[in-house]
């Protein structure tokens, strides 16, 4: 039988989490080399017995036999945990405290401090965002660095530095302490947040690597949901943007794997669990007082999820929602698709003057998607040849084949509307 | 048919650390080596994986061992049925274990006849 659905990936950020707490967050090397030995050991183990009837129990005990010997044979030359202290130094107590850290309740908490830790202050958020996904979803180094299409030199260093902070820290984070808890939740959220979008509106031309890290995103997001300190309206919120944007990533590759536009969607596709689990999250986030930029995506992606042909979209609602969004976050990405709502809702002439009064607009230049959306105003307001000129842009910053692709099209398109008397879309 | 042992070697760790997505697919594939030598009549005996320690005896004494390099330990073994000596080392070339760079070492089994 195959080992399916990345079951190691998945264990392994288990495994770390519970072997730090046992050996100290300044041991946290010591930690990924021992489940690295456990894996080591399965690979070893099951391609001659075959798969274990548990193979995630297996791998856990597996853990826990290292994590066991590591701390006989160091004891007296290491400091584990301060917090366990003189529990791990005598054989009557070690044992029985090793089994209790590795109760399926003390796993899941230790999941949870580790979220916590990766989301230092100290620590920048994309390097934030790095360690989620290699301490806690299991990722590798090659792995992160091709998800942010970055060297691996470049990712390496980064994650390098980071867990220096990590391991500098005294004493693991306290997730019991609801005053340190809630002061580092929105640090927490927000990394989950941009490690969703980097799956959603990353660079990566893999559409699997992208899903991936959607899903891990909502896996890490629904832990905290887990969690009575978490459980608040903003997680909500944020669980409900994850949701509702996740129910078209369907549909966003067509069957010939090419790019297709919020526009062109085959709706039909779209994932209504999601988008009913999503709607019933974004309920639970309007029970507070607090509206952040999470409600306001959520409810964003809400809208659109409701229409069954975008020509059904409510427009003048998401131009309403973007207007409150940009004032909570005045970015000039979150400016660009106000104003593709405004073409919308206005007409094309429109949309072009809100882009073109975009403050900071320059920091777009790098973004092919706001040539691309100058392109199709151009177009629909019959200028072909600047049109043109716009997705040549935009071709030049395009950031993978698939978009090089949807580009190239969307610019063939203005010249056979040019030669020919096709009708307008 | 005439009877093989391969003798598995890991070879020289690399230097980054194989990811457990990697270590997954590299498990994946030999499970599926294995399935394929079986299924063709080919695996006689699975064998087993071996621990990279114990001891070694000579004469009356024990000593802990082996130590070897790693890359020289063999790591496991198993029987194989295969024509000739040329067929066990065709066969040999789809081990999982060459795609990181170690090695099987193909040794036909001494025949009782004369």
């Amino acid at each position: 039988m195959e080992v399916t659905d990345h079951l190691f990936r998945r264990e392994a950020g288990r495994m770390v989490a519970v072997l730090t707490r046992v050996f100290g967050m300044h041991n946290i090397a010591l930690a990924e080399d021992a489940v690295q030995d456990a894996f080591l050991r399965a690979v070893e183990v099951w391609k001659f017995r075959g798969m274990p009837e548990n193979p995630s129990a297996w791998l856990m005990a597996a853990a826990k036999n290292r994590a066991l010997d590591i701390l006989r044979r160091q004891r007296t030359a290491k400091t584990f945990a301060p917090e366990l202290g003189r529990l791990l130094e005598s054989e009557w107590t070690l044992a029985p405290v090793v089994e209790e850290l590795f109760a399926p309740q003390a796993i899941k908490d230790d999941l949870l401090r580790m979220m916590f830790s990766c989301c230092h202050p100290r620590v920048p958020e994309e390097a934030q965002v790095a360690l989620m996904l290699q301490i806690l979803c299991g990722f590798g180094v090659g792995e992160i660095a091709s998800a942010f299409v970055s060297t691996r030199s470049a990712t390496e260093k980064r994650i390098t530095r980071a867990k220096k902070v990590l391991a500098a820290s005294k004493k693991l984070f306290d997730v019991t302490a609801s005053a340190e808890f809630s002061a580092r939740l929105p640090a927490v959220q927000r990394a989950l947040y941009l490690l969703f979008n980097e799956g959603y509106h990353g660079a990566s031309p893999e559409t699997a690597v992208r899903t991936d890290l959607c899903r891990e995103a909502m896996r890490l997001n629904a832990i905290l949901l887990e969690n009575p300190l978490g459980r608040v309206p903003t997680t909500y919120a944020l669980a409900a943007l994850m949701c509702l944007n996740a129910a078209r990533l369907p549909s966003r590759v067509d069957a010939a794997g090419n790019l297709s536009s919020l526009f062109d969607q085959d709706r039909t596709q779209w994932d209504q669990q999601l988008i009913v689990e999503g709607q019933a999250l974004l309920d639970l986030s309007f029970t507070g007082t607090e509206l952040t930029e999470y409600h306001l995506e959520a409810a964003i992606a809400s809208v659109h999820a409701r229409a069954r042909h975008s020509e059904d979209t409510n427009w003048v609602d998401i131009v309403s929602l973007y207007d409150r969004l940009l004032e909570l976050r005045p970015t000039p990405i979150i400016a660009l698709n106000r104003a593709i709502a405004v073409a919308q809702q206005a007409g094309p002439e429109k949309g072009l003057s809100e882009i073109n009064s975009i403050g900071g607009r320059e920091r777009l230049a790098t973004y092919p998607f706001y040539f691309a959306a100058l392109g199709e105003l151009e177009l629909r307001c019959g200028r072909d040849e600047i049109a043109l000129q716009h997705f040549a842009a935009a071709l030049k910053v395009a950031r993978n084949p698939m978009e090089r692709r949807f580009l190239a099209q969307r610019a063939k398109a203005c010249s056979t509307l040019h030669d020919t008397t096709r009708p307008r879309a | 048919m005439s009877e093989f042992t391969y003798l598995f070697r890991n070879g020289a760790p690399t230097s980054s650390p194989a990811s457990p997505e990697q270590m997954q697919q590299t498990m994946n594939k030999w499970m599926a080596w294995f399935k394929e030598l079986s299924a063709k009549g080919h695996l006689k005996e699975m064998g087993h994986p071996l621990e990279p320690s114990g001891k070694i005896v000579t004469g009356k004494t024990v000593n802990d061992g082996p130590f070897a390099e790693a890359k020289d330990l063999v790591g496991g073994f198993s029987i194989i049925q295969a024509k000739d000596l040329a067929e066990a080392a065709e066969i040999a070339k789809g081990c999982p274990i060459l795609d990181v760079g170690g090695s099987v070492e193909v040794r036909p089994s001494r025949k009782m006849n004369m």
